[in-house]
């Protein structure tokens, strides 16, 4: 593993880590900033450079401009005026950036927008973008909403994800998306089937919130090394003191009764 | 006769809730009083002479009813109101039913309640009140209301439950206010701050209509006040805010210890200058809300000043205590936009030595606490020396600062609210301590507290 030095060295042009944020005033709903500023952060605790673009209503996307794409969540108004905007400016652009090997994160609202479609409570259905095969539906204003701490395991991660779900929408996979994770505390993706989020190439969708990122700096690891290895191939990242974060991780398993290791079978099966 | 048996049964179940130490019985009468005479909120409320006023919106809600019923009882009446936090429909029947002799006569004359935002629809009808006072509606605990626009849908529909003779009491600031009750029967008043010095730099994150709710526009704001608060205008509809029937102007913040401003009327009325120990804006608004009401229930501006001026604050809201040879102010802090404003406050005067933060993550506060990614702790970084934290997510706040910029040795865990308030008390050096708690953080706080003899018990309020 390279030490902070040794990468910067390495990474000359400009920052090393570029993020653009989608819709950050629309799309906010669940603390989805943590998820930036923890991105942030630990590129910056690294002294890896780092920049942060945000790209909103009306505005073009560059594909080649960032190698990392955030799209959070947003209450159902806010979601169609979203999803009206990625399906007719940014659907390309975001395939295109997707084809070249940019990581997307799309958290609750805009994990549903990433699948093929969204179809709301009550009024027609949303386009999504088509970067995952999925699709989402709500069963309706009277339905029960999906909500509480969610905890999932993840293949080739050594401790689960930890977050909070609260989502109306349920969302089943097509043959081109993989599940994100298997649930082990909570409803996940639609609360019948045990699994959780989707992803595929470096798309992943998920309806851990809380934020996700802080809670679960080994995915946000993962993520920002993928993130950096498109443009800079062999890429490792120096690991980080993380004892907040496993002490709060710790509480909150210890609360739901859910062993830290891997061993634990998922709840659901 | 049903009604008295019902009255009896609930006050029989506060005597016995109150000896058993259960929370001191704020639910529990209304509970067992409705279940024999469902109808008890109307045949009581009905019988008080100067009607009933409901206090709804997402902050302020307990502040602005405890100011208007200390205004009232200035003025000689005597206001029956619900306890702070007992705002569903069996809290309200149970200060009702407390508040009435066995025959259903009421003991007071006015009804302040303070109604919790969902439980709206469900209360209105029953209490046909004289005037509802709609405080602000900022997200909080989506795991609990849902949407925003849920909430603001449940205000338009209770309209047709207004009395034709109601009034409105609204804060114009809030788009998504002003958006909810414009639409419902009764006179209009708006409340507002008409003081361009005060407004933010910029918009803040917390900011929850930046998109006009009529066509989707993002509104032209030309300043804020904080949170969504401001004055706005929808370049494409023509949506805005409309003309403020009773602002603050001339703002004096005194930081932690209170503020001023006159109160005005629009038309050129009769203004008077206002001094409160609440501070921050955001109690400037819940002075603002309860003026309002006062003036549209018969009280004279000068006689508002002269309350307004004697007002103590409610337990946990600007609340001041001294314990252990030292001051401590707790103030709630429950949603971001609330929690920006009460940090802005504490950190007005200067650096400060201690702070403590306590996280719950109870129903009551909202099971989900995502949002403290929302507040900006970022302004603590630099500013406060040592910040304890404690609470059910006392761990997920530690973490929280870390990312906010405090150093690792400039957090303090602390799992117990005892303990946590001694390190906290320790390290604030002879300053007074601001402790910012959730809701049911602020109750077990409170608690340590009554054991210590600083504080009587919460029912005596
Ligand atoms: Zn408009």
């Amino acid at each position: 593993m390279g030490s902070g030095g040794e990468v910067l060295g390495a990474l000359t042009d400009g920052p090393a880590l570029r993020i653009c944020h989608l819709y950050p005033d629309l799309l906010n709903l669940y603390g989805d900033r943590g998820n930036i500023m923890v991105l942030t952060q630990r590129a910056r605790w690294r002294g890896l450079p780092v920049a942060v673009t945000s790209v909103g209503l009306g505005e073009p996307l560059d594909p080649a401009g960032a190698d990392f794409f955030f799209i959070g969540g947003g209450e159902d108004r806010q979601q169609r005026i979203a999803a009206d905007d990625l399906c007719r400016r940014k659907r390309g652009p975001l395939q295109d950036a997707v084809a070249d090997g940019a990581v997307v994160l799309a958290v609750c609202g805009g994990y549903q927008l990433v699948g093929r479609y969204y179809r709301p409570a009550e009024g027609e259905d949303l386009p999504g973008v088509g970067l995952l095969d999925l699709w989402t539906e709500h069963p309706g204003p009277a339905a029960r909403r999906l909500i509480g701490n969610l905890v999932i395991e993840v293949e080739g991660m050594d401790a689960p994800l930890i977050g909070f779900e609260n989502h109306g929408g349920r969302t089943r996979l097509g043959p081109g998306a993989r599940p994100l994770g298997r649930v082990r505390t909570g409803f996940g993706n639609n609360g019948e089937d045990g699994w959780e989020g989707a992803t595929d190439r470096r798309v992943y969708g998920t309806y851990l919130h809380g934020p996700l990122l802080p809670k679960n700096p080994a995915f946000a690891d993962r993520l920002i090394a993928e993130a950096v290895s498109r443009r800079h191939p062999g890429f490792t990242l120096a690991p980080l003191s993380d004892g907040n974060a496993a002490r709060a991780r710790e509480v909150m398993l210890a609360r739901l009764g859910t062993p830290a290791g891997k061993s634990a079978r998922a709840r659901v099966e | 006769m049903r009604l008295s048996t019902a009255i009896a049964l609930g006050k029989a179940t506060a005597t016995l809730s109150r000896r058993l130490h259960r929370g001191g019985g704020t639910t529990m009468p209304g509970r067992v009083a409705r279940a024999v005479e469902p109808r008890v909120l109307p045949l009581l409320s009905r019988r008080l002479r100067y009607g009933s006023v409901i206090v709804a919106g997402t902050n302020g809600k307990t502040t602005t009813a405890r100011l208007l019923a200390h205004i009232m009882e200035a003025l000689g009446r005597v206001p029956v109101h619900n306890r702070a936090g007992a705002n569903l429909a069996a809290g309200i029947a149970s200060a009702l039913v407390e508040h009435a002799d066995l025959f259903g006569r009421p003991s007071g004359d006015v009804g302040i309640f303070e109604v919790d935002e969902a439980t709206v629809p469900r209360v209105v009808p029953h209490l046909a009140p004289r005037v509802m006072i709609f405080t602000n509606l900022f997200r909080d605990q989506l795991d609990r209301y849902g949407e925003i626009d849920h909430i603001a849908g449940l205000w338009r529909a209770t309209g047709e439950a207004l009395r034709p003779d109601g009034v409105v009491v609204a804060n114009g600031d809030d788009p998504l206010v002003y958006d909810a009750v414009r639409g419902l029967p009764g006179r209009l008043v708006t409340f507002g701050i008409e003081d361009e010095r005060h407004a933010l730099p910029a918009i803040e994150h917390t900011a929850e209509a930046r998109y006009c709710y009529r066509c989707g526009t993002p509104y032209a704001y030309a300043w804020t006040y904080f949170g969504h608060m401001g004055r706005y205008r929808c370049p494409t509809c023509g949506t805005g805010r409309p003309p403020i029937d009773l602002a603050a102007r001339d703002i004096v913040l005194a930081g932690a210890d209170g503020a001023s401003f006159t109160l005005a009327p629009s038309g050129g009325g009769q203004t008077a200058r206002i001094t409160t120990v609440l501070p921050g804006l955001y109690n400037v608004y819940n002075v603002l809300a309860a003026s309002a009401a006062a003036l549209e229930m018969g009280a004279p501006i000068d006689r508002v000043a002269e309350a307004l001026a004697s007002f103590a604050p409610a337990f946990g809201r600007a609340e001041r205590v001294v314990a252990g040879g030292a001051e401590l102010r707790l103030l709630l802090s429950k949603n971001p936009a609330g929690f920006n404003e009460v940090l802005r406050t504490v950190l007005s005067g200067g650096p400060l030595p201690a702070v403590l933060i306590a996280i719950n993550d109870n129903i009551a506060d909202g099971r989900d606490v995502s949002w403290l990614w929302d507040v900006e702790f970022e302004m603590l970084a630099g500013r406060v020396a040592h910040v304890v934290v404690t609470g059910l997510r006392a761990e997920d706040m530690a973490l929280r600062l870390r990312y906010a910029g405090l150093a690792e040795g400039a957090i303090e865990v602390q799992r117990d609210y005892e303990p946590a308030l001694r390190a906290a008390l320790a390290r604030a050096a002879g300053r007074p301590l601001f402790v910012l708690p959730t809701y049911t953080a602020m109750l077990a706080l409170r608690e340590v507290l009554q054991r210590w003899g600083a504080v009587g018990r919460f029912w005596e309020h």
